[in-house]
């Protein structure tokens, strides 16, 4: 298991891509919306917390269809289904390279970025957490969104269409601890409501992730 | 050891391919199938390596006893040679990954990126793979695709010493292999046609 | 005899054949009694006036919009647990109703929130969570629709129905907790079935959520039996080339 988290981290930094193309898209939408909206800080400072969860969101799931597309094309996930490692695990440790690829540069970045967006700082303390109690849940969700999806040919733009519902509550509960910091209010109820949803998912998705990859071996 | 299978019906799909299989294979003895492109030896291999579910019929033998090697090489072009064997080795917990080395002639490439490979020496590395799983049913789909004659008789060899070894293969291939006691089995007259007992949409009364 | 027996096509085929005229006329009476009393026959609103008639689509579907996804997850279990082809066919062929239902329910919300709420959309707990389900229907037919092998289709969607309950019941209860803390106070009260309503309204409505329901029932039962043949075709087309 471990042999194939540092595999699967070694060809995220090999293949390029892994760990910066989210972290860039990320940072082009902080740049973007300012155009859309205005320079005002006022109402950037406003949507801030927001803006900074859903861009998170997005682009944690640009590399979802990786996770299991490539190694399903070049046949190594039927030699992962043969081995003596279960499915089961297999699935959590490539939601946890996904998230050591995505979710937590992703959580690191998100300070400075808030920064350029004019978050309250009394809200950032409030983000980061949120991010990291909240983003683990986004790959183990996006890992099971793209187990159902691995036998497609255009499975991409499918994986946004079913694991975004999935993201809900934990998108309303992170925007909402933050949101809740900006206004200076004590935030801990979403957080542990959130946390307890990472939980939730960290424990019982990879059984849901292995039996949609069994079926998809079939 | 025997591995038997009895009339084995395995499906791809919705569909079944073949059906009514069977054989009897001892320790030491390589099964050679045959059957033109699409007569289901795939199909087949997979059902026995577990990746698939038998349809009906029964195998004696559990899926971890079988160590699959598949018409894809399943490597990546990031990893060298050495990561790639490391990493197999760690998957199978196998110690040593010098019987794999030797066995397939890995030796000069061990530092080389999978990409700079060629084809043939990317199938060595591929079939390297089933010494470390350590298994002792090895089910190969066309494993000599892409490899020299030099390559085909190093990997004859590679099977032989696992067959002396106390294995044995189960091996979909259209060449000859030289391997001794090797007994053949055409899977043609098994290509399942009428599908009505396991397809509830064929009854007739259905309109 | 057992329920059971109705998972074969070709029962359920020969049973659905005699059943459907009866519950299609029961149906179309149903809904057509509730629809026309509702209308006509009752008195208008002291505070509501005329809008309030609308209650007599609004409730229904959204009614069965989630007891289609509740079928949904009924007929997904049975699949996964025991493979009733028929069972897998029932999930698909009701989510696009279920669709409908909802689609329904969202836009006769929207009409009837005009006058009353002096707007289309709110951002109410009740509201959102039906758009959430609305994109449930979506990714659920979505996913029947890419995957090629039928079985494959079942199981995946089978999973997915599982999971996404589990997450529209999340959503359900988050979205409460969100409005609460965004706009505290300005909720919009929303009627909800009967127990508010007197019997001049209620009886009426009764009588259309019965009808819709029995609408559903058809609907599904239909799809169904298309389904069906499509895969019967399917099957004897794949027959013919095995053979050829």
């Amino acid at each position: 298991m471990i042999a194939l988290l540092r595999r699967d981290l070694l060809l995220a930094v090999r293949a390029g891509g892994g760990f910066g193309l989210g972290l860039a898209f990320f940072l082009i939408l902080c740049v973007l919306v300012p155009f859309g909206v205005g320079p005002a800080p006022a109402t950037l400072a406003k949507i801030a917390p927001g803006i900074l969860w859903v861009g998170a969101l997005l682009a944690c799931l640009l590399s979802l269809d990786r996770i299991f597309q490539l190694d399903a094309e070049d046949g190594t996930l039927d030699l992962l289904a043969t081995s003596p490692l279960p499915l089961e695990g297999s699935a959590s440790v490539k939601a946890l390279a996904h998230w050591l690829t995505t979710g937590l540069p992703l959580t690191l970045a998100a300070a400075p970025l808030g920064l350029l967006l004019n978050l309250p700082a009394q809200a950032t303390p409030w983000l980061v957490a949120g991010l990291a109690l909240g983003t683990p849940a986004l790959s183990v969700i996006g890992t099971f969104g793209a187990a159902l999806t691995v036998g497609l040919k255009r499975g991409g733009l499918l994986i946004s269409l079913l694991v975004l519902p999935l993201y809900m509550p934990t998108l309303l509960f992170g925007a909402e601890a933050a949101r809740r910091g900006a206004e200076g209010l004590d935030a801990t109820t979403p957080l542990f409501l959130m946390a307890g949803i990472t939980a939730g998912t960290i424990a019982l998705m990879p059984f849901a992730s292995a039996a949609a990859l069994r079926m998809n071996l079939r | 050891m025997y591995y038997t299978a009895q009339h084995l019906a395995c499906a791809r799909g919705d569909r079944t391919v073949i059906s009514g299989v069977g054989f009897q294979l001892r320790s030491g003895q390589a099964l050679i199938l045959r059957g033109p492109n699409g007569s289901g030896k795939t199909t087949l291999l997979r059902c026995l390596a577990g990746l698939t579910p038998a349809v009906a019929g029964s195998i004696s033998f559990s899926p971890d006893e079988v160590a699959y090697a598949a018409h894809a090489d399943g490597l990546k072009a990031q990893m060298s040679v050495a990561e790639t064997l490391q990493f197999w080795a760690k998957v199978f917990g196998a110690r040593d990954v010098t019987p794999a080395i030797e066995g397939f002639a890995l030796e000069p490439l061990l530092n080389r990126r999978v990409h700079t490979l060629s084809a043939g020496q990317k199938r060595r590395l591929s079939l390297s793979r089933l010494v470390l799983t350590g298994r002792k049913l090895w089910a190969l789909d066309e494993p000599t695709v892409s490899l020299d004659m030099q390559a085909v008789a190093q990997f004859a060899g590679a099977v032989t010493t696992h067959l002396t070894q106390g294995g044995a293969a189960i091996i979909a291939t259209h060449i000859d292999l030289g391997l001794p006691e090797a007994e053949q089995l055409d899977i043609t007259p098994f290509r399942a046609t009428a599908q009505t007992d396991t397809d509830p949409f064929l009854d007739e009364a259905l309109l | 005899m057992s329920i059971w027996k109705y998972a074969n096509p070709t029962q359920f085929m020969r049973t659905t054949r005699w059943l459907l005229p009866w519950l299609s006329a029961l149906a179309i009476l149903s809904v057509g009694t509730g629809l026309i009393w509702g209308f006509f026959f009752t008195p208008d609103d002291f505070r509501q006036g005329s809008t309030v008639k609308i209650i007599y689509l609004h409730v229904p579907s959204a009614l069965m919009a989630i007891n289609a996804w509740l079928m949904m997850l009924v007929t997904s279990l049975i699949w996964l647990i025991r493979r009733h082809h028929v069972s897998a066919l029932l999930a698909r062929a009701a989510a696009p109703v279920g669709l409908v239902m909802t689609l329904i329910a969202l836009i006769t919300g929207g009409i009837w929130g005009q006058p009353m709420w002096g707007t289309y959309w709110a951002w109410d707990p009740r509201l959102t969570s039906f758009l959430i389900l609305f994109l449930f229907y979506l990714g659920y037919i979505a996913l029947w629709q890419a995957v090629e092998t039928q079985d494959t289709a079942a199981d995946l969607t089978s999973v997915l129905c599982l999971v996404g309950s589990v997450f529209a019941l999340l959503s359900r209860y988050a979205v409460n907790f969100w409005n609460q803390g965004l706009h505290q106070g300005t909720s919009v009260p929303v009627a909800t079935g009967g127990r508010t309503v007197s019997d001049v309204f209620f009886v009426p409505l009764l009588i259309s959520m019965a009808g819709f329901g029995l609408m559903f029932v058809v609907l599904v039962l239909l799809r169904t039996r298309t389904e069906i043949r499509a895969r019967r075709l399917q099957a004897l087309l794949a027959r013919e080339r095995a053979a050829s």
